[in-house]
């Protein structure tokens, strides 16, 4: 084991750490690395110091650790090394960092100031120039408290990467128990990280699947089943109040809804007389505006991020392939060529990659690709032979998509160059179907 | 003569583990609950499993077996289909005419026709290939005779396996079209 496992190995367990004596357990979460990582930027969070009476509600450098440490742009250099344990930036000794190798350092303190409020400010700081890089201070209740540390993870991300934090999102995923003869599905959303997970739907015997969140993050539409005598439909649901309604009674199954950038419209396939295709609905009015004819199937419908353009899989080549049109239905192209399946693709935010399921042939099962629409070159990140439901991170760095563990559905994360993956076990049962917040 | 055979119902839920409670919590009401009370009864009449794993692609399995005549099509209500494929085998072929002719000669009757697929491939595509096999038994259905509205078809995609396996002997049971009056 060389020593940059071994660091990263014991920062790891320092992490599981962390979390087996979170406040708020959540079931389970592992965390594995891939052997291409250990190259990220070397960073020290120091424990914020707390003031308060009993023990502090929430860790927030852990919170920041692991966020960044997931991000796999950081190694987190174990507390077990550090020689000094400030909480501000005047009690900073560069020289204790500098020997650890630390390049940057994040310190912090949370300060009890009344029955349910609270102060957090933190400091990240350049060891080698020996200076504060930025700082922010919050004063918040405790339900806010994660939140804000997922605040100061966004922060601490792009002043070190010059890219935006994703932290402070939200995903949706299903979650399916089986119940004696009944399949119990839950809609369920949960913070970035996993935590806080809250039930926005419960079903029994009438699957879930297909989550999209609008781009404001206050509407969820998925797929599922009103009754065992109809077909597949679209609801849409306010996340805050819980209401929801079935998009206009289609003639037909309804499925895969995608929000439009701008909000205001849904790409979604319908199924009727036996043939699969891809319509956008005006959200406001329910129009209905038919996009593919082919007697194909033609479905996941993805925007690209100026709304002008929409990925699909089709199956008109023979096998399901992505193929591209533009928002009026014209200019219908075909992407993807190598693999003899491409499936579920979506735009990253720049527009210039997709991330998608491929099945490169040989008996090798589905794993998820990042495709780069300007070269035709397909990169498979994963390993899986059922990989499947990728999402982007609303900054492009990471790929959230579902994959199994043995017969069991877990979710999985991936940098979207393929350096680090993890596995994020939230709950006992199934889970799949990821989908990740553009905002929160 | 809704169901002129006595049936065996072969019902076999492989290796599911029922887990613990949910971590899952409900925050100020806002989670919505759905329950299908009708579900437990077609899952009864439909589900099976013979769990040898040894079929091949395209084999036809007897779900429910008829007491009394071991050939008679109309005891089979479930017909297969090979990987991505919504082309009726010889032997699909045979319970479909069948089923048809006996609903063509009893007008009044409905038939539900659920078109399932295998856990390969994406879920969206899956939806998309159980409607199309669940149309394939549909138009026969049709040029047979029964009438278009006494035909409802309905996809699950790969969201209602049979059998929990990852291998081709549970893939060649999930693909399926139930044929159900």
């Amino acid at each position: 084991m060389t020593p940059d496992r071994i660091i990263r190995r014991l920062a790891l367990w320092w992490l599981l750490g962390a979390f087996a004596f979170s406040p708020s357990a959540f079931g389970k979460l592992t965390i594995e690395i891939t052997e291409g990582a250990g190259s990220g930027i070397p960073i020290a969070a120091v424990p914020f110091k707390w003031t308060g009476s009993g023990s502090p509600p929430e860790d927030i450098g852990a919170i920041v650790s692991a966020d960044l440490y997931r991000s796999g742009r950081f190694d987190l250099l174990p507390a077990s090394d550090f020689l000094s344990r400030p909480s501000e930036a005047s009690e900073v000794r560069y020289k204790d960092w500098r020997l650890i190798k630390a390049e940057a350092l994040v310190v912090g303190r949370l300060t009890m100031t009344g029955p349910d409020q609270f102060d957090v400010s933190f400091e990240l700081l350049d060891v080698y120039r020996e200076k504060v890089k930025t700082g922010l201070k919050f004063s918040v209740k405790r339900s806010q408290l994660r939140q804000v540390a997922h605040q100061i993870s966004d922060r601490i991300f792009y002043e070190m990467t010059g890219i935006e934090g994703a932290f402070n999102t939200r995903i949706a995923y299903v979650t399916m128990q089986q119940q004696d003869k009944d399949r119990i599905y839950q809609l369920m959303v949960a913070d970035s990280d996993g935590h806080d997970p809250q039930e926005i739907l419960k079903t029994t015997n009438l699957p879930v699947l297909s989550p999209s969140w609008s781009p404001n993050g206050q509407w969820l539409a998925y797929v599922s089943f009103s009754d065992d005598r109809s077909g597949a439909n679209i609801w849409l649901q306010d996340i805050a109040s819980g209401q929801r309604r079935r998009i206009a009674r289609i003639d037909g199954s309804a499925s895969a809804p995608a929000w439009s950038p701008d909000g205001r419209s849904l790409a979604l396939t319908v199924s009727a007389s036996g043939n699969t295709d891809i319509y956008i609905m005006q959200v406001a009015t329910g129009e209905l505006r038919r996009i593919t004819k082919d007697p194909a199937i033609d479905t996941e419908p993805a925007w690209s991020p100026d709304g002008r353009e929409l990925v699909f899989t089709s199956d008109r080549g023979g096998r399901p392939q992505i193929y591209r049109a533009k928002a009026d239905g014209t200019g219908v192209e075909r992407l993807t060529r190598e693999g003899k399946e491409n499936a579920g693709a979506s735009y990253d935010p720049t527009g210039k990659r997709l991330v998608l399921v491929t099945n490169q042939g040989s008996g090798a099962g589905y794993q998820i690709g990042v495709f780069y629409l300007e070269s035709g070159r397909t990169d498979v990140l994963t390993d899986g032979t059922l990989d499947e439901s990728p999402t982007f991170s609303s900054n492009g760095t990471m790929i959230l998509y579902a994959t199994k563990m043995g017969r069991e559905g877990v979710l999985a994360a991936v940098s979207a160059d393929g350096r680090v993956r993890q596995l994020l076990k939230l709950h006992d049962g199934d889970v799949r179907e990821p989908a990740w917040s553009v905002s929160r | 003569m809704m169901r002129r055979f006595g049936t065996i119902v072969l019902v076999l839920f492989l290796g599911v583990a029922i887990s613990g409670c949910a971590a899952s919590k409900k925050k100020g009401g806002s989670a919505v609950e759905v329950e299908d009370a009708t579900i437990g009864n077609t899952t009864d009449s439909t589900a099976s499993g013979i769990g040898t794993g040894d079929t091949t692609a395209g084999e036809i399995i007897v779900v429910e077996e008829n007491t009394t005549n071991m050939d008679d099509p109309l005891g089979q209500r479930v017909v297969y289909f090979d990987f991505d494929s919504a082309n009726l085998t010889p032997e699909a072929q045979r319970i479909v005419e069948a089923h048809a002719q006996y609903l063509a000669g009893n007008p009044g009757m409905a038939v539900v026709l659920e078109g399932h697929a295998d856990e390969r491939g994406t879920r969206e595509y899956n939806l998309a290939l159980g409607e199309r096999r669940a149309n394939a038994v549909s138009q026969i259905f049709q040029s047979l005779g029964v009438p278009a509205d006494a035909i409802r078809t309905i996809s699950y995609g790969e969201e209602r396996p049979v059998s929990m396996g990852q291998d081709e002997g549970a893939w060649s049971l999930n693909r399926r079209v139930e044929i159900l009056y």
